[in-house]
């Protein structure tokens, strides 16, 4: 309760300080890059719903962030329609994919949860691959349009913006359902289910329902990614794919979704800086970037900066007891 | 199998909420319980006494469908409760309370109850809206932490909250249900005087419109809370029927005694 309102109290300068380094991204970056740091942030936030709030490790994202960017491509292929309508129907078909992967996961928690989720993207990847006359098989969908009525969107830094407000508006949901009765149900089912059972709710559907809305915004950012990239392939269904944003959301902190942003936009930003310094093994690099801030900042960068933060806001401010806000709460205080 | 005391509870009050028939439960080759039938009349307070290892926290846990009977059925209000999951029999009106306390550590208690109220709703299912909903509970949940004794303890995060006040959470939750069927699993196993005290006050006080089984191993507790008692040994009834007749069966008497030299 107190670090609640602690952390909503740092919560607006920190909200509008994000906003304006969101605002200026393409100006300090390539627009590209910028973009994917969008779609990235977004998959790492969505993936943190889940890991984070539900306590569901999942290994098999890159399913739902790849059928999406399929899905995206094809629609705007085949239609011409907006590419925010294109984004939400492979959103959608994010979501439909993620109801059977999840009834069958979700029986399972842990290691074994992770490899289930495993094995169904292995799947989705190998129907991909065999899949020719849809996919594009190692081809991949090629020449994916960027449309909105009114702009022209082939310029990459008028793009950034128009996919920032749909990037925002799932990042805020995500944000939303945390913070809401359903949050309150989905983190007690991570914390105790059988306690949480006995109170007449199934862990199972919560822990679905929370799956299946991760894959959603799983699949707005995959989508945005192949429309970024005027591009899907094969790689956006592959492990290292699903890897990649487990490493975002660890390397920034599990449980607090600033964290995923910060974990995706150090990742993108550091494999651009190796790709363009002309360094191939850029997964070497960055797996030992990762190892290291696992075992030296266990609470990733996000979550040890908070902390720090949060200690010297201690140290320095009213005590305790005044934080709390909510008078109705008759609170026993202790030395 | 059970006692020759009667087999029905007090008068007016006959009709059965709760039976077991030939209730068994094996974990490998090992019974720990049954077979059991069982019949709890609606309206009363049944005590399941009997020694540790008996199986009275297994056949909770086969009412409330967090263990599947390995053979029997069970009855609930007249419907069936077999192999129903824990959140079904939660919404038949069951609500159980666990003999280690089962808490979430870092959640206030106020906000327990707050959970556990919401549960009779839709509202645990709205991911649009504020959790700053949940103060719609806030002066009900408020309430029932004062029944219990929480009062001044509703800002606490349950993890430092000490022994008893967990439990009283426990029995708390439980009630923010408004079950018809109440089972308590040791409510007041650890507490100190006081505190048992005021549990058994406000278990007389609860009792009133729900059907309430009692897994207590201290005897006054049983004494003046419960209208039939019974005893369970090695997985089996071992006897049944009022206080005072229970305490004067000879098997009874052997079986604690015999328990207390093991
Ligand atoms: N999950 C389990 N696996 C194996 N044996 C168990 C399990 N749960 C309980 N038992 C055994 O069943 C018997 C009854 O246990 P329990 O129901 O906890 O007794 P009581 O609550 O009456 O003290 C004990 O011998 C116990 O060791
Ligand atoms: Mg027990």
């Amino acid at each position: 309760m107190i670090l609640r309102r602690l952390a909503g109290a740092g919560g607006l300068p920190l909200l509008v300080l994000a906003l304006g380094f969101a605002l200026a991204l393409p100006w300090l970056l390539y627009p590209p890059v910028a973009t994917d740091i969008l779609c990235w942030a977004l998959f790492a936030v969505a993936l943190d719903l889940l890991i984070g709030y539900a306590g569901l490790l999942s290994f098999g994202h890159a399913a739902f962030w790849g059928s999406s960017a399929y899905a995206t491509g094809l629609i705007a292929i085949h239609t011409g329609l907006p590419f925010p309508v294109a984004v939400l129907g492979g959103a959608v078909l994010a979501a439909v994919l993620a109801l059977p992967i999840g009834f069958l996961a979700v029986r399972r928690t842990g290691i074994y949860f992770a490899m289930v989720t495993l094995a169904f993207a292995q799947l989705v990847y190998f129907t991909a691959n065999q899949w020719k006359d849809v996919t594009g098989g190692e081809n991949g969908l090629q020449a994916i349009p960027r449309k909105l009525p009114g702009l022209d969107l082939d310029d990459a830094f008028t793009f950034y913006y128009a996919a920032l407000p749909l990037v925002l508006a799932a990042l805020f949901a995500a944000w939303r359902t945390v913070r809401s009765p359903f949050g309150r149900v989905v983190t007690a089912v991570r914390d105790n289910p059988d306690r949480t059972r006995a109170l007449g709710y199934s862990a199972d559907r919560y822990r679905l329902a929370a799956f299946t809305g991760s894959a959603f915004l799983t699949g707005v950012a995959g989508g945005l990614y192949a429309i970024n990239h005027r591009f899907a392939s094969l790689q956006e269904v592959y492990w290292t794919t699903s890897g990649k944003a487990v490493v975002m959301v660890l390397l920034g902190g599990i449980g607090t979704l600033w964290g995923a942003v910060v974990g995706a936009a150090a990742l993108v930003r550091l494999e651009d800086w190796l790709a363009t310094a002309g360094f191939e093994q850029t997964q070497v690099v960055t797996g030992t970037v990762f190892i290291a801030v696992v075992l030296l900042v266990r609470r990733g960068l996000w979550g040890t900066a908070a902390a720090l933060a949060r200690r010297a806001m201690e140290k320095t401010s009213t005590p305790r007891a005044e934080l709390v806000d909510d008078t109705s709460i008759p609170r026993k205080l202790r030395a | 199998m059970t006692s020759s005391t009667s087999t029905h509870g007090p008068p007016g009050t006959a009709r059965p909420l709760l039976t077991t028939h030939s209730l068994t439960k094996s974990f490998g080759g090992f019974t720990a319980l049954g077979p059991v039938d069982l019949s709890v009349a609606e309206g009363t307070v049944h005590a399941l006494v009997g020694p540790n290892g008996a199986g009275k926290t297994t056949l909770f846990h086969l009412l409330t469908g967090y263990l599947r009977p390995t053979t029997g059925r069970i009855a609930l209000a007249g419907r069936d409760g077999t192999g129903r999951p824990p959140e079904r029999i939660a919404r038949l009106g069951v609500a159980r309370s666990f003999q280690v306390t089962s808490l979430f550590a870092t959640v206030s208690a106020v906000e327990h109850v707050e959970l556990a109220l919401m549960s009779g709703s839709s509202l645990g299912r709205a991911f649009w809206r504020s959790d700053r909903q949940l103060a719609r509970h806030r002066s009900p949940a408020l309430d029932l932490l004062d029944r219990v004794g929480l009062a001044d303890w509703a800002g606490e995060p349950a993890g430092r909250l000490p022994y008893g006040r967990g439990r009283a959470l426990e029995l708390a939750l439980a009630l923010a249900l408004d079950p018809r069927l109440l089972l308590l699993d040791e409510p007041t196993a650890g507490m100190g005087v006081e505190d048992v005290e005021r549990t058994v006050e406000l278990i007389a006080r609860i009792r009133h419109g729900r059907t309430v089984v009692l897994v207590e191993h201290n005897m006054s507790v049983v004494a003046s809370l419960a209208d039939r008692v019974t005893v369970l040994q090695r997985g089996r009834l071992l006897a049944e029927g009022a206080y005072d007749e229970v305490r004067a069966d000879e098997r009874v008497v052997e079986a604690y005694l015999g328990t207390g030299h093991d």
